[in-house]
């Protein structure tokens, strides 16, 4: 395993309390894999991706958990050592492109900056270095390109320059954080293809940040749906896809429109309700009050995730399953 | 690029007619310096005699006319108080005023850009509550009291450095200056201090609150991210997005802080143009008080287009973009 990530927690002090936004998430990245972080905004996704990280601001902190790098546990690490980590081992990809990368430097300012930090190189193999790169995350003219600023470049370019910074490294785990989310259509595709090409031939593990089902569909290989800062489903895109066990995986995957022959225009199914904020987390299943298919057990007590089927979710619905067994 | 330094320097002139017309307009009607010149007792020859010596019984615009003349070749004229050439006595007060502002701009911005820095990334130490709570004073408190407060602790209590004057200077050609002598570097102390305490507080304001913004960007996060050291990241990829609005500031303020030359010069009798132009308004001498204000403005317009240029040789989403 690459990255295992055991019970984070991440918490918010504030003066009227603490929130907690990241609740006992454990999951884990193996080589080469890519592992679909997936659920609506405010659902802990991004945090969570923030704590392996250790770059959670303040009042945030990782309150709790462990976090295992190739065996190497990096949660209590000091600061520089974190530093040293980070674009090294871990790559990161963040959503806005235009915003990931500082206006008043060139590309290749940017990109030869982080060669350096990380690997010491200078003169002739730093700048071939960096022209490599941009060509492999399909820069055209790297050459002519590389004096240029972010605001010379389009979105799905400026994306790839990100993405070429984050594997400046080569890191063992990209961290992609909704990486196509600011871009059209079109370019989410080329987007995604690199990401998964750069995973496969690197042997890379990926974990990818989205709310896009159509993005997991496309590029994971194991998804984890995450609702109210838990995870409450977690399996192969497969499983959890075409036969989800929580009833809000169910409800994200019958929300998601379908263009097809004998649709007709049926209305777009919805789940009911909205996630509850952070300070308003409901007593027992945190879905509870949106879920049609609750009983008394789901508004007492919470559950943990346990096996259904192939995958895993946290719902009482899959309990008596295992009783049986 | 030079279409834009052309465009700017014809705004310039535009902006220099229009002072150089209300200055005139302004300080023509201001007092009679026949009156100052001759008295209450003059005889009606005598006045008449003055008042065409001095062009003073031409139409407004023919005034203006040669006035804008002779301003372009520098000459306004002699001051009607000390019948010497204006041009020859604000050549004689510029080096004082323009040492005393370089200095004062200096430490503006040198101490503003390092307390701002430093505010903006130790926020809670107390050192840094110190400082805002200074720089709100120095905002607060007029130039003048804090003149004369530092003359009564420095000058009179401590007798460390002087209260007037600009000490003993070296004259290299026209230029006079205090920089190579101790007692002119001495003199230079209390009123840069003065004069720049005001920009250096609120360059440091603005340098604090410019970095916070910096800090919570997307590519401050991202270079973190990247794991570039904490050094590269606050005093390489924020400090100079944070520059690019203080430039604009501070190059507006190095104006202001050669305008407002005029109450430091007068607390600290320091000989530059702003003693003169008091002394100038108190004789209603208006060829000195008009060549003042064009200078002045000169100044600003000047400054405008240089800070202008700095900002577009930072900021390179400002350049044109070859096609």
């Amino acid at each position: 395993m690459i990255l295992q990530a055991k019970n984070l927690r991440v918490e918010f002090r504030t003066r009227r309390g603490t929130l907690v936004a990241v609740d006992d998430v454990s999951f884990s990245v193996a080589r080469g894999e890519v592992l679909g972080v997936v659920g609506e905004s405010g659902a802990g996704k991004s945090l969570t991706g923030l704590a392996i990280m250790g770059l959670l601001e303040a009042p945030g902190r990782l309150a709790a958990g462990e976090v295992w790098l190739e065996g190497q546990r990096i949660d209590r690490l000091p600061q520089a050592a974190l530093r040293a980590i980070r674009g090294r081992r871990i790559g990161v990809v963040f959503q806005d492109p235009l915003g990931s990368l500082n206006p008043l430097f060139t590309i290749g300012e940017q990109l030869e900056e982080t060669i350096r930090t990380h690997l010491g190189l200078a003169g002739k193999e730093l700048r071939q270095r960096a022209l490599a790169l941009l060509a492999e995350v399909g820069i055209p003219a790297p050459q002519a390109r590389f004096h240029h600023y972010p605001h010379q470049f389009s979105g799905g370019m400026r994306q790839r320059v990100v993405i070429a910074l984050a594997l400046a490294a080569e890191p063992i785990l990209l961290i992609a954080d909704e990486p196509t989310t600011a871009l059209d259509v079109s370019m989410q595709a080329q987007i995604i293809a690199l990401i998964k090409r750069v995973a496969r031939e690197r042997g890379a593990a990926v974990m990818l940040i989205t709310h896009d089902m159509g993005v997991i569909a496309e590029t994971a290989d194991r998804v984890a749906v995450m609702y109210a800062g838990r995870i409450v489903e977690i399996g192969t895109v497969r499983d959890v896809l075409h036969a989800p066990r929580h009833p809000y995986t169910a409800g994200l995957m019958a929300s998601i429109p379908r263009i097809a022959a004998g649709a007709g225009r049926s209305r777009l199914a919805q789940i009911e309700g909205a996630m509850p904020r952070l300070d308003a987390i409901p007593r027992g299943c945190p879905f509870h009050p949106r879920c049609p298919k609750r009983f008394e057990r789901c508004l007492s007590s919470r559950p943990e995730l346990m096996p259904a089927e192939e995958s895993q979710a946290a719902c009482w619905l899959h309990a008596s399953a295992i009783a049986q067994r | 690029m030079l279409a834009f330094i052309l465009r700017r320097l014809a705004q310039a002139v535009v902006v220099m007619l229009a002072v150089g017309l209300i200055a005139f307009a302004l300080f023509r009607f201001v007092g009679d310096p026949v009156l100052f010149m001759l008295g209450q007792d003059a005889t009606p020859q005598d006045r008449e005699r003055v008042t065409r010596l001095l062009g003073l019984d031409q139409p407004f615009y023919v005034q203006y006319a040669s006035f804008v003349k002779r301003a372009v070749q520098g000459e306004f004229g002699l001051s009607l108080r000390q019948m010497r050439p204006v041009s020859a006595l604000i050549v004689e007060r510029l080096p004082a005023t323009l040492e005393l502002s370089f200095v004062a701009a200096l430490l503006a911005l040198v101490a503003g850009i390092a307390m701002g820095v430093y505010t903006a990334l130790r926020p809670r130490s107390w050192l840094s509550q110190l400082l805002l709570a200074l720089s709100l004073i120095g905002v607060s408190l007029p130039t003048f009291l804090i003149g004369i407060l530092l003359i009564l602790v420095f000058s009179v209590q401590l007798g460390w450095l002087p209260s007037f004057g600009r000490g003993e200077t070296l004259a290299i050609g026209w230029w006079t200056t205090g920089f190579l002598t101790a007692s002119g570097l001495k003199a230079l102390v209390l009123p840069a201090i003065t004069l720049g305490l005001f920009q250096m507080t609120l360059i440091q304001r603005l340098t604090r609150a410019e970095m916070l913004e910096v800090l919570r960007t997307d590519y401050i996060r991202f270079a973190r991210a990247r794991g570039l050291t904490d050094r590269a990241v606050y005093f390489r990829h924020a400090l100079k997005n944070t520059l690019v609005p203080v430039i604009t500031i501070t190059g507006l303020q190095l104006g202001s802080i050669i305008a407002f030359a005029i109450i430091t010069e007068t607390v600290f009798q320091w000989p530059g143009l702003g003693l003169l132009f008091i002394q100038a308004v108190n004789f209603a001498d208006v060829p000195v008080m008009a060549a003042y204000l064009c200078l002045a403005a000169l100044f600003f317009v000047v400054i405008n287009l240089v800070v202008d240029l700095l900002y577009y040789a930072v900021d390179p989403r400002l350049r044109i973009q070859p096609a």
